[in-house]
């Protein structure tokens, strides 16, 4: 019997999230991820105008913002049968690229980055040294030895001022950090640039939406920014788009690459089995055949066989989630109803979660940038796949190593510069549409009486199904099934594990009283509990029923 | 050098001059309604703050988009309020430590800061079933809540969640969720909005920092120099509303000429807040700019009160 421990508050992700491994050896032999907050927006749903929906479940995340807005719009424009003209697509399309970009910066660097790089070494770096090394890894035009200096000099008057602030009390020299100290002068700079850069990347919805977080120009049938259509508010999309992907390509993918370099060995730590992804980035009305990114079903780490996804096949399991028992149900049929009480955590063999456990096939998937890339190198994709095989090539490692925490964390880095390069393309569409004269941005509509609609999107996280059941004009039945419901998920009736509880395993613990390692697996999947949460009213015990036509 | 002088120079590195920054601090003063002659201090408590003032920051039942817009402050950057101007003991969505090393932090903080230390809450909190809707660390955030905020010399609500209770506690409120205030029941400083604009917080922490006190607000606890305005009386559309200028459909003619929204559902006239003034990310926009009616997200209960949101009022 190995030693349990617990993390919890799990830090640097989006919501509340409890994480309890069994550590025996030296090592993770078992563990239990636990969303630890409930709020109830599906039920907040019921009986509302379906056309308000798309901002209600926009607050299901800030740091996820924009996608389930877009996720939702999609869903009401299919029950209500709507055709959103050509520049709705591709504004939509323009803002949830931006979002890609924004959030995969922010999560490296922000979130992710502290779990692979000792910010109390880089005090010890020479500046000299690090100038050679960011000049050597990417092609950043800021560097030099008197700019690694000042930020040194920087970091040094706020540790000798004593107050540590958000870097208190956490795990500086532990032996699981590999960098040399340069390097983490290098990356500790780039935090501060790349915290900076994402205020003005998220002008990029401000410009079409109004504002970041929660844009404010999605409807249902387009969008209303009519009068943001000029040469003014594209240019100045375009310039800020260039200027972020400028730092993707220059600094974050070369960061990630050469942290990748000191880390190789976690090329064989977290990965999984399976990968799901809906795709996204329609270029035409013709869905799954128009996206950007593939829509494709990865089993068994099987690249060679790359399957079509069929939204039947998704079930939710609550045998473990705080949900009064039933079997499996497809998220149109639930028979949900949550245990009206405070929740007990019990992780061996009672329910231990507010998340329930969505399967495709029966089996546990992997959602989000690396079931994406994987998807997309599998059936290759023209971008991804030479992207994928450059880093490979100058990591010297095999395709293999793409199915753990550092191919998780490289393919968000990866799939951002594929997705910054088209968003410039599909601005430039949107331009042409417009000279072309069209300058249509809305289609009007009846609301119908009653309508099912469905809306499978791809969201920097992962895969994100949002469905729509309206009699009488109103919301009957709202579900969503989100990306971090899939990967921290707890267990499912056949005590298969989720996504973060398989790729847990195996992961070394050098101190159980510092949990570097896990967080660092973890922080790879990018978690965000707000989102993860499926909610049905602990009171009423409402029945969800939605027939799939 | 003094730290003064050695913040220029940061600034001028940074390609912001020293008048570009005199421009920001006349600015903020002005929103937050002082005189001019208090631009000078308000610098002063950017370029040179004597001991970083303590901040514990507390995330409840929310979307965390209030931190988020935190984030997307421009003078000061979110890197000069960190390492610079605030000292940020406890803020789970950027600190380093977790788990156990977190609640150590916490503990640390309070017991150095305790009395001393500037609250600010965020997300609602939940009070049915003891609170077990909402765990941190195995304490329910009404424990949290109940423990650091009467330890603190302000407790500032940022966003319509904290402030109000806010999304969660929209009809049926299946979590019995409330703002902080009301949870605890006490009085609050409130920044709402969904979320607020970065500016809003900004400007009253500065208050505070350079008079002492919190700035004045009106009966919901929000500063008055942000919300004591409706939208309507600050639109740049007002004149099309006044001359009766109306969009009726999305994507219409008078869309593109960006007419009043009102008929679309603008919950303008019912709104106090700064957005058509101060506006977001940096001054790039606002929702009307964006073609789209106000939602009224700064008033209490705006997910029942304003909805139908497409509906005139």
């Amino acid at each position: 019997m190995g030693k349990r421990i617990i993390v919890d508050p799990i830090t640097r992700i989006e919501g509340h999230l409890r994480i309890e491994v069994e550590i025996e050896g030296g090592q993770v032999v078992d563990a239990w991820s636990s969303a630890q907050m409930f709020r109830g927006i599906e039920m907040i749903l019921k009986g509302r105008d379906p056309r308000d929906a798309h901002h209600f479940v926009q607050r299901s995340c800030g740091v996820c913002t924009y996608v389930h807005s877009i996720a939702s719009v999609r869903a009401v424009d299919d029950a209500f049968k709507v055709k959103i003209p050509k520049n709705a697509r591709l504004i939509r399309n323009m803002l949830h690229g931006a979002q890609y970009l924004h959030d995969h910066l922010v999560h490296f660097y922000h979130l992710h980055a502290l779990d692979w790089v000792d910010v109390v070494s880089a005090l010890s770096a020479d500046p000299q040294k690090t100038a050679a090394l960011a000049d050597s890894v990417s092609g950043a035009d800021v560097g030099g030895a008197v700019y690694f200096k000042s930020v040194q000099q920087r970091l040094k008057t706020f540790v000798d001022s004593g107050q540590l602030g958000p870097f208190s009390n956490a795990y500086w020299g532990h032996p699981a950090y590999k960098l040399p100290p340069e390097a983490n002068l290098m990356a500790c700079a780039h935090y501060i640039e790349a915290l900076r850069l994402q205020a003005r990347t998220a002008r990029l919805h401000a410009i079409f939406g109004g504002k970041n977080p929660h844009p404010q120009s999605l409807v249902v049938g387009g969008v209303t920014c009519q009068a943001s259509l000029t040469a003014d508010h594209i240019a100045e999309f375009l310039y800020v788009t260039k200027e972020t992907q400028d730092f993707v390509k220059n600094v974050y993918l070369p960061d990630v690459l050469a942290v990748a370099s000191f880390y190789k060995d976690w090329g064989g730590i977290g990965g999984t089995q399976n990968f799901l992804a809906y795709g996204d980035f329609p270029r035409t009305e013709q869905e799954p055949e128009s996206l950007y990114l593939p829509r494709g079903v990865v089993m068994k780490r099987n690249l060679a066989g790359v399957g079509m996804v069929d939204p039947a096949k998704i079930t939710e399991d609550v045998t473990r989630s705080w949900y009064e028992n039933g079997s499996p149900k497809h998220p149109y049929e639930g028979e949900t109803k949550p245990l009206a009480e405070d929740p007990k955590y019990e992780p061996n063999k009672g329910k231990y979660s507010w998340i329930k456990a969505p399967r495709y096939d029966g089996a546990s998937c992997e959602v989000g940038p690396l079931a994406r890339v994987l998807v997309a190198y599998g059936k290759g994709h023209q971008d991804i796949k030479p992207l994928v095989d450059k880093a490979l090539t100058q990591l010297s490692i095999p395709a293999t190593a793409l199915f753990s925490t550092l191919g998780r964390t490289a393919a968000r880095a990866i799939e951002t510069v594929a997705v910054g390069d088209a968003l410039q393309e599909w601005t430039m569409e949107l331009v042409e549409n417009i000279k072309s004269g069209d300058t249509k941005t809305y289609e009007p509509y009846e609301i119908p009486d009653s309508g099912r609609g469905m809306g499978l999107n791809d969201v920097p996280r992962g895969a994100l199904g949002h469905w729509i059941d309206v009699k009488d004009k109103k919301i009957n039945n709202y579900q969503y099934v989100v990306p971090s419901t899939w990967n921290l998920s707890p267990r499912d009736g056949k005590n298969q594990r989720s996504p973060v509880e398989e790729a847990l395993i195996g992961t070394p613990v050098a101190d159980p009283k510092q949990p570097l390692e896990i967080l660092r697996t973890v922080h790879s999947f990018d978690p965000c509990i707000a989102c993860a949460v499926h909610v049905i009213d602990p009171q009423s015990n409402q029945t969800y029923k939605v027939n799939v036509i | 050098m003094d730290k003064k002088e050695q913040f220029y120079q940061r600034l001028e590195q940074r390609g912001v001059s020293r008048r570009d920054f005199m421009r920001y601090c006349t600015f903020l003063t002005a929103t937050m309604g002082l005189s001019a002659s208090f631009v000078p201090k308000v610098a002063e408590v950017f370029a040179a703050p004597k001991q970083r003032p303590p901040v514990i920051w507390l995330n409840f039942g929310e979307c965390t988009g209030c931190t988020e817009a935190m984030l997307r402050t421009v003078y000061p950057y979110a890197d000069e309020l960190v390492l610079e101007i605030l000292s940020v003991e406890y803020h789970e969505t950027i600190m380093a430590a977790a788990g156990h090393q977190a609640e150590e932090q916490l503990q640390a903080a309070l017991k150095k800061h305790s009395g001393k230390f500037i609250c600010v809450a965020e997300g609602a909190i939940p009070t049915k079933y003891n609170g077990g809707y909402g765990r941190i660390g195995g304490r329910t955030f009404l424990e949290i809540a109940q423990e650091v905020i009467p330890q603190a010399a302000a407790t500032i609500c940022i966003g319509t969640c904290a402030s109000f209770g806010g999304i969660q506690a929209a009809k049926p409120n299946p979590g019995g969720y409330m703002g902080v205030g009301q949870a605890l029941k006490m009085k609050t400083i409130n920044i709402p909005g969904c979320p607020p604009n970065p500016v809003n917080l900004v400007g009253t922490i500065v208050n505070y920092l350079l008079l002492g006190k919190l700035p004045a607000v009106d009966d919901m606890g929000r500063p008055l120099f942000a919300y004591g305005k409706t939208i309507h009386d600050q639109c740049p559309r007002r004149s099309h509303f006044e001359n009766e200028e109306f969009v009726e459909e999305f994507g219409s003619k008078e869309a593109a000429l960006g007419y009043c929204l009102y008929k679309m559902g603008c919950r303008g006239p019912e709104t106090y807040n700064n957005c058509p003034v101060a506006k977001f990310n940096d001054g790039t926009s606002w929702p009307v700019e964006a073609g789209h009616p106000c939602i009224g997200c700064s008033e209490p209960d705006f997910w029942d009160k304003m909805t139908p949101f497409y509906e005139e009022f």
